[in-house]
């Protein structure tokens, strides 16, 4: 019945999962008109309407995902102190819906960059549990051949350039790409993203007037989750307003725990972009975990805060109340659907478990093109001897 | 490990001891106390004694408040206040232009940068602005003052950004200099002479030791002069020349050539730029073998440079060409790590090739 009128283009990221949704009745596209939880605040332009189009299979995606994201950041937890993730490793729970919210409104040919926080965004342009586990632990089934490691997820197919160390170093890049695609007419924009503490970095604000310049399809999103690590934005920042930092750049802000805010946000951002040029998001976000795994992230902000902000504004809690008020699914669905999303993390972690690391050799390829690469000498000089058991 | 760093830190602490034609000690008095600290610990003290000293003195960078991600400024904010030991942005050329500024109207800015890896965005301030003030204002200008440190160097998990060794981008900038200590009781003094030394100074501090080097280090206010290397080893086969955490790695490959009949001699540069030229030729005078390890990629490192001034100046004393054993030609790897590394078993093969050369 419901399932006849399943639209595969929906949300882009439902299709690993829609074998789940045949078990679930409210399937259908219907329209359903959700409100943001706060208006959005505009610099330089219109803010979008408060009102935002959805349907109970986006509501109920959006859960998934989420549940999905926020699995997987705390099973990546885990298997960083089992000293299974080694090297840096920054989590993303608090934040999904930012990374939802975006997928929903962009298709993948718009390209997001961001920094190190990467795992739920490349989850989001469609890369599986099993490349993120095995990227995290770098094995060779990663994304990245398991030579990137946590902080460096890519894929190209959907348009997805990972994954950057230098904050800030990102944006500039950005905003290159945005050119490339007003150059090629691709009808496709960028979405360059970065946080708090590095909006105060000289070059963010160098791209930002080229952009501006040449009219270039980019839009900054600042996400905001108020700490540069450890040191809380009103410490860093004059102007905290980071939406407004774009001075003839026109911004908006956004409530970064509203999946739906975030989606219309960026329709209306892409939108903005294609025709006139560059604008800024800031997404009020929060994320519970330290700035990374080496950071308990309690020494610079209450355990009340982080509770009340969880208690509050939790994405996913949000998109539960909906779920339910709009009866697209009974609590015990959801738990089920929980359940079923714990098994699969679990899955594909045990996958990855059992893929082997990439072969000594992987060590010198790809540091220039083919057939240009580097040797490596041994202490003689005379022949390679870095080939190890 | 611990233990064995422990041991190697003190057995170079040994007092009264004296190597070599250029061997610095720092003679311990009686009276004086010692303390069991670890190097984030010995710079902490360093810093302090530095702000004690000088009320023109100042330490600033991200997140050195709360002491910083690797502790060496803790408590300094609750002693010197707000106003002498603060956070900056998240902008290192700013932070460092910032430094360059204060240290141009008489101050000592001990700037802090949080890895080593993040320093490029500063390179321009310093080489462009740092390096060449005096010289480009005829002496009138002049920042001294100036007194970078960067945490630098491999830590077993850091992957691409937080193992880098740049040294080698700095030590071709005149008007500069580089400083790299190896172990706690170093650090303090030399950390103590960058800050007082009437140039800008980039000071690389290896994050591995941080914690695992602990040593005895004097409580008092002491300095160890720039651009003198130590002999911190003797021996007459091969000289062998590094600098920071890899000394300890060479130290081992000594040992276990000393077990196959070649003596060894170790020195410690010290200082990078302008580095102690004498010391390392006396040396090789007199071993004939020069082997340099670094962990930075061995193409343009600094021991490229260590071997052709060498080799100007004792190119008939050679009995082998200079073997230099250093990190490979590729980003810093992450699962790679180890296979990218200079170990003790390669250094090993080098000093027996060279010396069965």
């Amino acid at each position: 019945m419901a399932l006849s009128r399943l639209s595969s283009r929906s949300t882009g990221i439902s299709r690993p999962f829609s074998a789940a949704f045949s078990r679930f009745l409210s399937t259908d596209t219907t329209p359903i008109t959700i409100e943001t939880s706060l208006p959005f605040t505009a610099h330089l332009c219109d803010p979008p309407s408060r009102s935002v189009e959805s349907s109970s299979q986006e509501l109920l995606t959006f859960y998934r995902t989420m549940a999905l994201m926020r699995r997987m950041e705390i099973a990546a937890d885990s298997l960083y102190k089992a000293k299974l993730i080694r090297g840096f490793c920054h989590l993303y729970d608090g934040q999904e819906a930012v990374a939802i919210g975006m997928e929903a409104a962009i298709t993948k040919k718009d390209a997001i960059i961001t920094a190190y926080r990467d795992h739920c965004l490349f989850l989001g342009r469609g890369g599986s549990l099993h490349e993120v586990f095995s990227e995290l632990m770098g094995r060779q089934d990663g994304c990245s051949k398991g030579k990137g490691g946590s902080m460096h997820f890519y894929k190209k197919e959907s348009s997805f350039y990972g994954g950057h160390g230098i904050v800030g170093a990102q944006v500039p890049l950005g905003v290159g790409i945005a050119f490339a695609q007003k150059y090629s007419k691709d009808e496709a924009v960028t979405f360059t993203m970065y946080g708090d503490g590095a909006a105060n970095q000289g070059q963010l604000f160098e791209a930002l007037n080229i952009a501006a310049l040449w009219d270039l399809p980019a839009i900054l999103v600042c996400e905001n989750n108020h700490y540069g690590m450890g040191t809380a934005e009103w410490r860093a920042a004059k102007s905290p307003s980071y939406y407004k930092r774009g001075d003839y750049v026109p911004g908006l802000k956004v409530d970064g725990m509203d999946a739906f805010a975030v989606k219309q946000a960026c329709k209306f951002a892409k939108d903005h972009a294609l025709e006139k040029g560059p604008i800024i998001l800031e997404m009020d976000t929060y994320r519970y975990h330290g700035h990374s795994m080496s950071d308990p992230g309690s020494t610079y902000r209450t355990r009340d805060e982080i509770s009340g902000v969880r208690q509050e504004r939790d994405p996913i809690e949000r998109i539960k109340k909906l779920v339910l008020s709009h009866d697209i699914a009974t609590e015990k669905e959801l738990k089920d659907m929980e359940k079923e999303i714990r098994k699969e993390v679990d899955d594909a972690i045990a996958k990855a478990k059992d893929c082997p690391m990439p072969e000594p050799s992987e060590l010198f390829t790809n540091v220039y093109v083919k057939g240009y690469g580097t040797e490596s000498f041994g202490p003689d000089r005379k022949e390679v001897k870095a080939a190890l058991p | 490990m611990a233990a064995l760093l422990g041991r190697f830190g003190r057995k170079l602490v040994s007092p009264g001891s004296s190597h070599g034609a250029r061997r610095v000690s720092t003679t311990v008095c009686e009276s004086e106390t010692v303390k069991s600290l670890n190097l984030y610990s010995a710079i902490n003290q360093a810093l302090r004694i530095a702000l004690e000293t000088d009320p023109r003195s100042y330490v600033f960078g991200e997140d050195v408040g709360f002491g910083g991600v690797f502790r060496c400024t803790t408590g300094l904010a609750e002693r010197f206040g707000k106003n002498r030991v603060f956070n900056t942005p998240l902008c290192e050329q700013g932070i460092v232009g910032f430094g360059i500024g204060l240290a141009a109207m008489g101050n000592r800015a001990i700037v802090e940068i949080q890895f080593a890896d993040y320093i490029y965005p500063a390179f321009d301030q310093i080489v462009n602005e740092a390096a060449k003030f005096r010289y480009r204002s005829g002496n009138q200008f002049n920042c001294g003052g100036l007194t970078i440190r960067a945490p630098y160097g491999a830590v077993g998990h850091g992957g691409h950004y937080h193992s880098q060794s740049p040294e080698a981008f700095f030590c071709h900038v005149p008007g500069i200099k580089v400083v790299i200590p190896r172990s706690p009781q170093e650090a303090k003094g030399l950390l103590l002479s960058c800050i007082r030394d009437p140039n800008p100074v980039v000071f690389f501090e290896p994050k591995w030791l941080y914690r695992q080097a602990v040593e005895e280090v004097p409580e008092h206010d002491y300095m160890i002069p720039l651009s003198e290397a130590e002999v911190i080893r003797e021996g007459n086969d091969i000289t062998l020349v590094g600098w920071g955490a890899q000394l300890t790695i060479m130290e081992q490959a000594c040992l276990d050539a000393e077990k196959e009949g070649i003596s060894c001699e170790l020195i410690d540069l010290k200082t990078l730029l302008p580095w102690d030229k004498e010391t390392v030729e006396a040396s090789v005078k007199k071993t004939g073998r020069l082997l340099i390890s670094h962990e930075a990629p061995v193409t343009g490192g600094f021991g490229a440079e260590i071997s052709a001034t060498i080799l100007e100046r004792c190119f008939l004393k050679l009995e082998a060409p200079v073997s230099r054993v250093c990190g490979l030609d590729t980003p810093f790897p992450l699962v790679f790590e180890p296979f990218y590394m200079p170990t003790k078993n390669k250094i090993l093969d080098a000093i027996k090739s060279t010396v069965n050369y």
